[in-house]
């Protein structure tokens, strides 16, 4: 066992309102850059639809994430090590500009400096490209709220079954979510795997992926390796740049500005411990169906006594276990398993998961003449309405229909039971226990999904002190690193005499103080 | 150099300053070029791709381009580096090596010409392109373009469609010379034009070599055919060894990430 802590995170979908506050505040910290323009590190999609790539679901078309060969072996979807070093002069499966969109600014100018005349001025929109006037044809949620869905949405990847023919038909009777995505930061990221000069790498201490900007020599091929294409080029550097996961500020104990800045407080981090040594097989699970279980069989329970020496033996801060064990991601994932992760058959073990919604659910009910606070009534749509249910079973579980409702009748019976109690009612009991929760669980779900406190919602040890002088001094590239100070015999350089960093294995450093 | 005095005082002034001086102050400022750029400029180390902006023209454009230069390499290190003694020693004779130069040289040479030219057309045509192209490729591009076109037409002119002019005993006996330090001016004084002239275009392209995207080449990634597929590393910047149960790795051998910590700083230094 080889414990590593990553920090992750869960959304409660339910209760997203697509206001794109993540987005906006993602944007204005990290893409309000001349070159990233078309990226958006943090993007809210509307379900169905085509999405942010158009299509980028269809890993037939973009090669994204792993699969496994005949012979049963994970292997990246874009091809072997050989086949990608030869796609390096031109890559066959990157999207192009046109499968995000013409980014665009405004003549803004025009409304100030425009001559005197009859008609109000406008500002007309340029392509920030080209610099010419053009006509805003796409955008990163051109679909909002199932805007455009009948010529569109037919488009959606996860429309593959024969049901979809209904979702297509019937669209007055259609039902939508938001579906917010970030870099998932996978324990198993197809992007790093296909980095050709191993700029790529996931954080060792929080399991965070990163792209050493001075290491990238622009070979695009994690553009085509993400199955969830949020790589993004800077076609004005030539590099590659991706959701960061605000680490600076997650070093610092904050959350991300994305769930910092979440309007409807649907965002959950905290840690997970989880096992390397069992990604590779866990990626590797032959079933599609069986890689939720297997994901989550790499997960460590925090209050096992042998995993808490494993991880001290890893070097894992006890301040940092303590945090794994008021991990709400952890709870959501682990002891409730209400959140489900996103394509969990790219293989990639993502690590932002999520609590599915139940409102497809309770429109369909409406629509049906039922009544959405009859717990009976619920029940029997999850059963019976095939549609949003394998739509959601499509994107969570990998088509496992019985896995998304087995949540769902989860979150119906809380909601009847908790609805009851704050009416002052006594609670259907028997609702709870028919779906695995007792009354005080109920009562801890509620408070963690209903309530959602700041502080239960995010729980993010900071990085260390020491560990943060440390970086510090090396982030500056200090002049005077060299300047003859004695060196530990071991070759590991000290900055200004400034501690090594703690996690490093607990061998005897020299100490420099 | 003191073993080839006679030659070189021999030579006239001219031929000294485009011989002798201008190929090696090229290939100095080519080296420490290369040595600056390498320290000071990570960020800017990239092949700087335009494919999100355009990708139907760079479809062909590129790997033409690029496979047809790998064989004009290969041609020039063979042509240039090694002697006719060496070629004719291991039983090629001269009106082999002539055919097969002339052959091969051509279909590489056409394919790179055909190739740079879709690149340079994409370049100038596409709007977006265009307006992406920096300094560095207004330089780089004619440059680049000027050597080609002059090599091509060199060898069209005399070894294709001409009587045959043998670079191996004149061109190529200069550029060993350079490197041998006893330079030997005269043996190039007296070539075709267009030789000279491609070789000159040559000599400032290499100048130009580490202040441009041409800095990529030294970064092949042939190192990836042989390590892990995941990279870990800690926040201190140190390489950590992938974990045992971890996706398949082709051979051992750890991912040797020594560098300096940086990591995803992508909003830092746009």
């Amino acid at each position: 066992m080889r414990v590593m802590a990553q920090i992750a995170m869960v959304m409660n979908l339910d209760k997203c309102i697509g206001c794109h506050t993540c987005s906006v505040t993602c944007k204005q910290t990290w893409t309000n850059r001349s070159g990233v323009e078309y990226a958006w590190f943090n993007n809210v999609e509307t379900k169905p639809g085509v999405g942010y790539p158009r299509r980028y679901e269809d890993q037939e078309q973009w090669k994204g994430g792993w699969m496994l060969d005949r012979r049963g072996r994970l292997v990246l979807r874009s091809g072997g090590r050989v086949r990608r070093l030869l796609s390096l002069f031109s890559n066959p499966d990157l999207p192009s500009l046109e499968d995000y969109y013409e980014p665009v600014t405004y003549d803004y100018d025009n409304l100030v400096s425009a001559p005197a005349g009859p008609d109000m001025p406008v500002a007309r929109p340029r392509s920030v490209l080209t610099g010419k006037p053009t006509s805003i044809t796409w955008g990163a949620n051109w679909e909002d709220g199932l805007g455009g869905a009948p010529e569109n949405a037919g488009g959606d990847p996860n429309l593959g079954g024969d049901w979809a023919e209904k979702v297509r038909f019937e669209f007055e009777q259609t039902f939508l979510f938001h579906l917010p995505r970030l870099c998932e930061h996978c324990l198993n990221p197809a992007c790093v795997s296909a980095c050709p000069s191993g700029a790529m790498y996931k954080r060792v201490e929080d399991g965070i992926v990163l792209v050493d900007q001075d290491r990238c020599r622009g070979w695009r091929m994690c553009v085509t390796a993400c199955p969830y294409k949020k790589v993004y080029v800077n076609h004005a550097t030539g590099k590659a740049e991706k959701c960061t996961f605000c680490f600076p500020r997650i070093e610092a104990g904050q959350p991300t500005v994305c769930s910092e800045t979440c309007v409807g407080r649907l965002r959950y981090l905290g840690l997970l411990l989880y096992d390397a040594d069992r990604v590779g097989e866990a990626a590797s699970t032959p079933d599609e169906k069986d890689l939720l279980d297997a994901q989550r069989g790499v997960f460590l329970d925090p209050r096992d006594p042998e995993v808490i020496a494993a991880a001290r033996a890893s070097g894992i801060p006890e301040d940092w276990l303590e945090a794994a064990r008021r991990s709400p991601v952890y709870d959501l994932v682990m002891r409730y398993r209400v959140a489900l992760p996103l394509h969990p058959e790219y293989r990639t073990l993502p690590m932002v998961w999520y609590v599915p919604p139940l409102s497809p659910v309770l429109d369909a009910v409406d629509a049906a003449g039922g009544n959405q606070d009859d717990p009976d009534h619920v029940f029997a749509a999850v059963t019976r309405l095939r549609i949003p249910l394998e739509y959601l079973a499509e994107l969570f579980t990998a088509g496992d229909a019985d896995v998304v409702g087995g949540v769902l009748m989860k979150l119906t019976a809380l909601r009847s039971y908790m609805r009851e109690r704050t009416l002052g009612e006594a609670g259907d009991e028997a609702a709870l226990r028919a779906v695995g929760l007792t009354p005080g669980e109920a009562e801890d779900l509620h408070r963690l999904l209903a309530v959602a406190k700041y502080a239960d919602r995010y729980v993010v040890p900071a990085a260390h002190k020491e560990d943060a002088a440390a970086l510090t001094a090396m982030e500056n590239r200090c002049p005077v690193e060299s300047s003859g100070d004695p060196q530990p015999s071991d070759g590991r350089r000290v900055m200004l005499g400034i501690p090594t960093l703690r996690r490093a294995p607990a061998s005897p450093e020299g100490d420099p103080a | 150099m003191s073993a080839a005095p006679v030659p070189l005082a021999a030579a006239s002034g001219a031929e000294l300053l485009l011989w002798v001086a201008v190929p090696y102050v090229c290939l100095a400022v080519f080296a420490v070029g290369h040595v600056w750029r390498y320290r000071q400029d990570q960020f800017g180390w990239t092949s700087r791709t335009s494919q999100l902006l355009e990708h139907r023209w760079l479809r062909w454009g590129s790997p033409l381009f690029h496979l047809g230069a790998f064989m004009v390499i290969a041609g020039h290190v063979v042509g240039l580096a090694v002697p006719a003694s060496w070629t004719e020693a291991v039983g090629v004779d001269e009106h082999t090596y002539h055919l097969t130069a002339v052959w091969a040289g051509s279909v590489a040479g056409v394919a790179m010409v055909a190739g740079l030219g879709m690149l340079c057309a994409r370049r100038l045509l596409t709007r977006r392109v265009r307006l992406g192209t920096d300094r560095s490729d207004k330089v780089l591009f004619p440059l680049l373009s000027a050597t080609v076109v002059l090599g091509i037409a060199a060898t069209a002119a005399h070894n294709v469609f001409g009587a045959g002019y043998d670079y191996r005993s004149t061109v190529s006996v200069w550029f060993r010379g350079l490197f041998a330090l006893q330079p030997q001016p005269e043996a190039i004084a007296g070539a075709p034009l267009l030789f000279q002239l491609h070789a000159l275009t040559a000599c400032l392209l290499f100048a130009a070599w580490p202040f441009t995207r041409l800095v990529h080449v030294w970064s092949a990634p042939v190192g990836y055919l042989a390590r892990p597929y995941l990279v870990y590393r800690s926040r201190s910047g140190a390489a950590v060894p992938a974990p045992g149960g971890g996706v398949p790795r082709p051979r051992s051998g750890g991912h040797g990430s020594g560098g300096r910590r940086s990591g995803g700083r992508t909003g830092s230094r746009a």
